[in-house]
């Protein structure tokens, strides 16, 4: 989950990491409110998650409260690469004397953590990295010892701070390593890390990601959601503990096990090219035990996408076998009743496979077509929405 | 022969008394696996009853520790089932046991922990230099080698024995693949799991269906997120003489979008499945459009042969 920089700045905050003062505002009224708090310069900054909105027009350096409410009103509602700004940080204007950065994140190619560090800060990291390489510190950081303070010096070492200020830098990275440890981060960083006029380091901007499996040890997490941006149809998915992504397309999926799930997916849009270009909805993991409750609280999320035509059913019968799949599909149909009204398309194989086709076939419900195969059947699928398209 | 696991495997349950631990015991003792015991330190001293494949009554004992377990059974395979918050703790305690082989059924695991006890194991070394302990997982079905010994949740009547190695990210993916090809059989299956930190990797288990006598071609199923494909092309292409066939999910997946395993995601350009495709290609394997492409493509390696 990738969080706004107003929360990451709390999450800062929170660790002791040196910020300036930052709210949150709704409204140019409560922009305005902010503004006058903090007193003096401010900078009211769009709060999306996308970079590059300064270019865009969504940063600017207010005099005044009144400034504040205008520059706010002028941001709020802006459109930055397809994502609409719903709230504002008025942030307290700093005395930027020079900029740094800094990030700690998984590295998943080396199964470790990964520090990045460099003086040259402000820019965009990855062109950074490109064009002058040589001027950014990586330094792998062991999960099992962590961010200590040895190992902050050896960062600001590496990245070449000056003498006299590794301390005082190598003491913020030593809490932002705690941010990213005691959060559960997967990513922190800090762009641009800033000394000011008086020599004082302060992270100024935060890009902070959280690793939702943790979750279980961070009540407070959930919170930081952004539900205004969560489809409705995934929110109810994830109410009943379904593994759900909505697609832009027309054959609703439902299987078992992430993998098959995604093949899934391809086998649709490969068969959907000979059927008008129709493709899959959506990702539907109802994962190992399809029980008749699962499979009916999928199938209600699924058709209630008004885009989708028809559906595709395609379980690999395991621990699960397919007669225990079988009967949860046929329960399912009795369950929503009347409000199943799509074609569905079931495909079964794996354990216990006749017994589950016979039992599909003996139902004999109106809009339940069997195939053979996972191919045979995304054909099928992707043929009856084309025809109700 | 096989790879990692056989019907001399002995193994204990980490979590026996759960109820995946329970239902699980239970497969895999039908299946032919021979589990000796379990752990779990608020029950240590009880037992729990089970029955073995030819249907013998068995008792097995509850200990209080890895490392009592293991000195009392001789097990050196440990399977865990613990819930996600104690995982961390089940399978450092299992390093420090010395177990060599540790296989990590539990799905939702924090990835800060994976990378803790991941960098645990790699620190713990023999005589040789090399880790002590095999991680197999998180979040993954485990092994099997088909007629001998099941560490795992993989169905154990979907194929026989035979000459495939398969090496998988995806547990379904991995049934489905193994169902289609099960008339030619597998020497070894090994769900790794789709976490982004994962023990045992593509590349460990290409290593060793290579250097497996009885392992004649190799399937390798990808799919979105990280690197590990491309990496595990390079290896192939220096390393690895067998046919190797490859199948990679996630073609229309969306940036952004994490596709149910918590490292299935594409960021940006890197970890689409047409980059893996392409670089697994350009090693020479054969990677199938569909899972029952790829195993056509497998079925003609061995009418060829």
């Amino acid at each position: 989950m990738d969080l706004f920089e107003y929360q990451a700045r709390d999450l800062f905050e929170k660790h002791g990491v040196p910020v300036l003062q930052g709210i949150v505002a709704e409204t140019p009224e409560e922009a305005k409110a902010a503004a006058e708090k903090i007193g003096g310069v401010t900078v009211v900054k769009a709060q999306v998650k996308v970079g590059g909105r300064g270019k865009a027009g969504g940063v600017k350096v207010a005099k005044n409260a009144d400034e504040a409410y205008e520059y706010a009103s002028q941001i709020l509602g802006m459109d930055i690469k397809g994502h609409t700004v719903h709230r504002v940080m008025i942030a307290q204007g700093a005395d930027i004397a020079e900029e740094y950065y800094f990030s700690i994140l998984l590295d998943r190619g080396n199964r470790s953590y990964l520090a990045m560090c460099s003086v040259e800060g402000g820019m965009e990291i990855e062109q950074l990295a490109e064009e002058r390489p040589e001027a950014l510190a990586r330094v792998e950081v062991d999960p099992a010892a962590g961010l200590t303070a040895e190992k902050a010096t050896e960062i600001v070492e590496t990245a070449g701070f000056p003498e006299e200020l590794r301390q005082a830098v190598a003491g913020v990275i030593v809490k932002l390593g705690e941010v990213y440890k005691n959060e559960d981060a997967t990513l922190v960083e800090v762009n641009p890390l800033v000394k000011t006029g008086d020599g004082q380091i302060l992270a100024l901007d935060g890009k902070v990601s959280l690793d939702e499996n943790a979750e279980f040890r961070h009540e407070d997490h959930a919170a930081l959601e952004d539900k205004a941006a969560t489809d409705p149809l995934e929110a109810k998915a994830k109410e009943n503990d379904l593994n759900y992504v909505k697609l832009d397309g027309e054959v609703g999926i439902i299987g078992n096990g992430a993998g098959l799930v995604m093949s899934t997916l391809d086998v649709v849009a490969y068969a959907g090219e000979k059927h008008g270009n129709v493709k899959p909805a959506n990702f539907l993991d109802i994962g190992g035990g399809a029980s008749a409750e699962v499979m009916a609280n999928g199938l209600d999320v699924i058709l209630g996408d008004d885009q989708v035509k028809s559906v595709f059913v395609n379980v690999f019968g395991g621990i699960t076998a397919c007669d225990a799949v079988a009967n949860g599909i046929v329960k399912a149909l009795e369950i929503l009743g009347d409000s199943a009204t799509k074609p569905l398309v079931v495909r079964l194989d794996g354990n216990n496979v006749e017994e589950g086709r016979r039992i599909l076939q003996e139902a004999n419900h109106p809009l339940v077509t069997q195939a053979e195969t996972m191919d045979s059947g995304a054909d099928k699928a992707a043929e009856l929405a084309h025809q109700a398209a | 022969m096989s790879i990692f696991l056989n019907k001399d495997s002995k193994v204990i349950v980490q979590g026996i008394t759960g109820g995946e631990g329970t239902k699980h015991t239970a497969r895999m003792l039908a299946a032919g696996t021979q589990v000796l015991g379990g752990v779990n330190a608020r029950k240590a001293g009880t037992t729990v009853s089970h029955k073995r494949q030819d249907g013998s009554d068995v008792d097995l004992p509850v200990f209080g520790t890895v490392e009592e377990a293991v000195r009392e059974t001789g097990a050196d395979v440990s399977i865990v089932f613990v819930p996600p918050a104690f995982t961390k703790a089940a399978v450092i305690e299992a390093i420090d046991a010395e177990v060599p082989l540790v296989v990590v059924i539990t799905e939702g695991i924090p990835v800060q922990d994976s990378a803790e006890f991941w960098a645990h194991a790699k620190s713990k070394v023999g005589s040789d230099g090399k880790p002590t302990t095999r991680i197999i997982g998180p979040n993954c079905p485990g092994i099997i080698t088909p007629g001998e010994s099941l560490v795992g949740i993989t169905p154990a009547n979907i194929t026989g024995t035979g000459k495939i190695g398969l090496v998988s990210k995806s547990g379904t993916l991995t049934y489905q693949m193994m169902f289609e090809l099960r008339d030619i059989g597998f020497s070894t299956a090994i769900g790794i799991g789709g976490d982004p930190v994962i023990g045992t990797t593509h590349i460990d288990a290409l290593e060793a269906f290579e250097a497996d006598p009885e392992t004649e071609a190799i399937v390798m199923i990808g799919e979105i997120g990280g690197d590990a494909e491309e990496r595990a092309a390079e290896f192939i292409k220096a390393n690895v003489t067998k046919p190797v066939v490859g199948y990679v999910a996630g073609f229309t997946a969306p940036e952004g979008k994490t596709m149910g395993h918590a490292g299935a995601i594409v960021s940006g350009s890197s970890g689409t499945a047409e980059a893996k495709k392409e670089a697994l290609e350009a090693a020479g394997v054969k990677v199938g459009k569909t899972p029952s492409e790829s195993a056509q493509l497998m079925r003609e390696i061995f009418a060829a042969k």
